[in-house]
């Protein structure tokens, strides 16, 4: 600990003006604040409210609750891997770990050295402290996407988003949309074959590094729980389908598939209180009830509760719907906000055929709304209290 | 007459394309450039067809502007330029009829191009025929070139051609056994509109000491 504490200081006594690191001020500044709690709180005098905890720690505690999603959506990749393959048999538990891991290594690598360079090079630029939002958001960025999506793409999108969906909004704390879901939504529209569809996008393929196998391409028709819903002749899922999606061992985006993994993350969110019940809970309830709704009209094959395991629900609910920057901040306008997630992304699923996922969008849809509902919150709480004055 | 540039024409002429620019700066005329750039053919036609109307029907409005009863003057310009879209319409569909097809509706859409009735009013009502003349082909230049600059970058990535010629090479997309992909997304509406953007951002940040 010592020796770390007295690098950063040989470190930060170079980067004054005109010092030799003076070009890498916010980089350092930043491995500084992440390694050890900031020294200065805000003076006294002010309105600021103290606390011990700055974002970088509630960023942490976010990374950390993504874990078991993450490290499930690695043994997922092996798995299906195998699967497609025939060799379930042969393989071995950490043999399909550590083929996920190496699947996924270079898109978390690609996402963090894209996303953080540009932060790094604004921060320096504009001569401010670096933001540290992209911690979460790149994590977030390869675990919403299929596994065999190309590097490219993902840094394009990366930047894309980075530069157009927070910076230009005055950076981490100011963007309207969540970044990682922007990144998607560029990805989805712009590159559509290999988002998504009935090809081989979910399932990795080919061995990396000696681990893995070679599946032959026909076998590679990994369609999503989602997928089926929209072929032809389609009456309900199996029983069998949905055991699998709540453990999680079916293809899909790396870190949508396990329910249990989620709620894992969940529990760590709701316990530190990073994330808001309110938020969580209602995106769940109004995905319920419309999917009840749904159903008692006829409109589909779906039961209510299948609608909350498969695809991205779970996963944009525990994750990005309870994003603080992006979701409504009144205590009243959270459960507004959550629930017309839960409605609007069940409507996409069942009433649009083109889009057999409606997460992504009704989240980002809903993003937008958020600084309306806590408007009407906000106004409607100022109204109330004026007449109670103006009563007596 | 022999003050062709003289300091005011000139800057009628220039002033549009870059530091008075219809599009980046005075942020009129997008509908027409949202819907007619996913190409750059189509932009470059739109372009020429909005300068043409623009030169001419500010001429034609800056003669006869002693003459028009103020009450009526907006219906006098839709006339006259209404006289000039149709002309511009029938010369297009006789000579590039693809182009005029691709177009479909913008080019009887000019008509009400922001950047036509803007100019009209702001300029040609108060000035005499030739300053009149050369600011409608410098807004319609500077229309134009915002057009083709988005234009390009959409059907550079969009469709990875330049005026329907392969740019980007056919062994590099993923269905030949490359990496690359088209982008869709260049090709919606959406992406015009962030590039317009864009397009403004970077004119802003070279035009920034100049402005104040």
């Amino acid at each position: 600990m010592k020796a770390l504490r007295n690098f950063f200081d040989n470190l930060k006594a170079k980067t004054g003006e005109g010092g030799k690191l003076h070009a890498f001020r916010s980089l350092i500044d930043g491995f500084e604040t992440f390694a050890f709690v900031p020294n200065d709180t805000a003076r006294r005098g002010g309105v600021n409210i103290h606390d011990a905890i700055d974002s970088k720690r509630i960023m942490s505690l976010v990374v950390v609750a993504l874990m078991p999603a993450m490290l499930f959506g690695m043994y997922n990749i092996g798995y299906q891997n195998a699967l497609a393959a025939g060799q379930l048999e042969t393989a071995t538990f950490w043999g399909m770990f550590f083929y996920g891991f190496l699947a996924l290594l270079p898109k978390i690598i690609v996402s963090y050295v894209v996303g953080l360079g540009i932060e790094f090079t604004v921060a320096q630029w504009k001569g401010e402290e670096i933001h540290e939002g992209f911690l979460v958001s790149g994590i977030l960025i390869p675990l919403i996407v299929p596994v065999t999506l190309p590097l490219w793409m993902l840094a394009l999108a990366t930047a894309f988003s980075v530069i157009l969906a927070k910076e230009i909004f005055g950076g981490t704390g100011m963007n309207i949309f969540n970044p990682a879901l922007i990144t998607r939504a560029f990805l989805f529209f712009s590159y559509p074959s290999f988002m998504s569809g009935d090809n081989s996008v979910w399932v990795s393929n080919g061995p990396i590094c000696g681990l893995g196998y070679e599946a032959a391409a026909d076998a590679l028709t990994g369609a999503t729980p989602l997928g089926l819903t929209s072929a032809a002749g389609f009456q309900g899922f199996d029983c069998s389908l949905i055991h699998d999606a709540v453990i999680g061992l079916i293809p899909g985006s790396v870190g949508e598939t396990s329910v249990i993994a989620i709620l894992i993350g969940a529990v760590i969110l709701l316990y530190t209180g990073v994330a808001s019940w309110k938020t969580m809970f209602s995106v769940f309830a109004g995905g319920a009830l419309t999917g009840l709704l749904m159903q008692w009209a006829g409109l589909t094959h779906i039961q209510w509760y299948e609608h909350l395991v498969v695809g991205g629900f779970a996963f944009g609910a525990v994750f990005m719907a309870t994003d603080p920057v992006t979701s409504a901040r009144t205590e009243c306008g959270k459960y507004v906000f959550g629930l017309l997630i839960g409605f609007v992304a069940v409507t996409v699923r069942v009433l649009n055929p083109g889009y057999p996922e409606g997460m992504m969008l009704a989240i980002l849809l809903m993003n937008l709304f958020a600084p309306l509902i806590d408007y009407c919150f906000v106004q409607k709480n100022i109204s109330m209290r004026a007449k109670r004055a103006t009563k007596k | 007459m022999s003050k062709l540039f003289s300091e005011d024409n000139k800057a009628a002429l220039i002033s549009p394309l870059n530091l008075n620019n219809p599009v980046a700066v005075q942020v009129l005329g997008i509908c027409s450039a949202l819907a007619v750039t996913s190409q750059l053919k189509p932009a470059i036609v739109m372009g020429l067809s909005v300068t043409v109307i623009t030169a001419f029907s500010n001429l034609i409005i800056s003669l006869i502007r002693k003459t028009i009863p103020n009450r009526i003057r907006i219906i006098v310009q839709l006339v006259v330029v209404a006289a000039l879209v149709t002309i511009v319409s029938q010369f297009l569909k006789a000579y590039v009829y693809d182009v005029s097809v691709q177009l479909s509706v913008y080019v009887g859409l000019i008509i009400t191009n922001c950047i036509l009735m803007g100019r009209l009013e702001a300029f040609a009502m108060q000035n005499g025929p030739l300053p009149s003349f050369l600011d409608g082909i410098g807004n319609g230049l500077g229309y134009a070139w915002v057009l083709v600059a988005v234009g390009f970058v959409r059907e550079l990535f969009g469709f990875g051609t330049l005026f329907g010629l392969q740019v980007i090479p056919s062994g590099w997309y993923a269905e030949n056994g490359g990496f690359y992909a088209n982008n869709g997304m260049m090709v919606m509406p959406a992406m015009s509109l962030i590039i317009l953007g864009c397009v403004i951002w970077a004119l802003r940040s070279i035009n920034k000491e100049e402005k104040k």
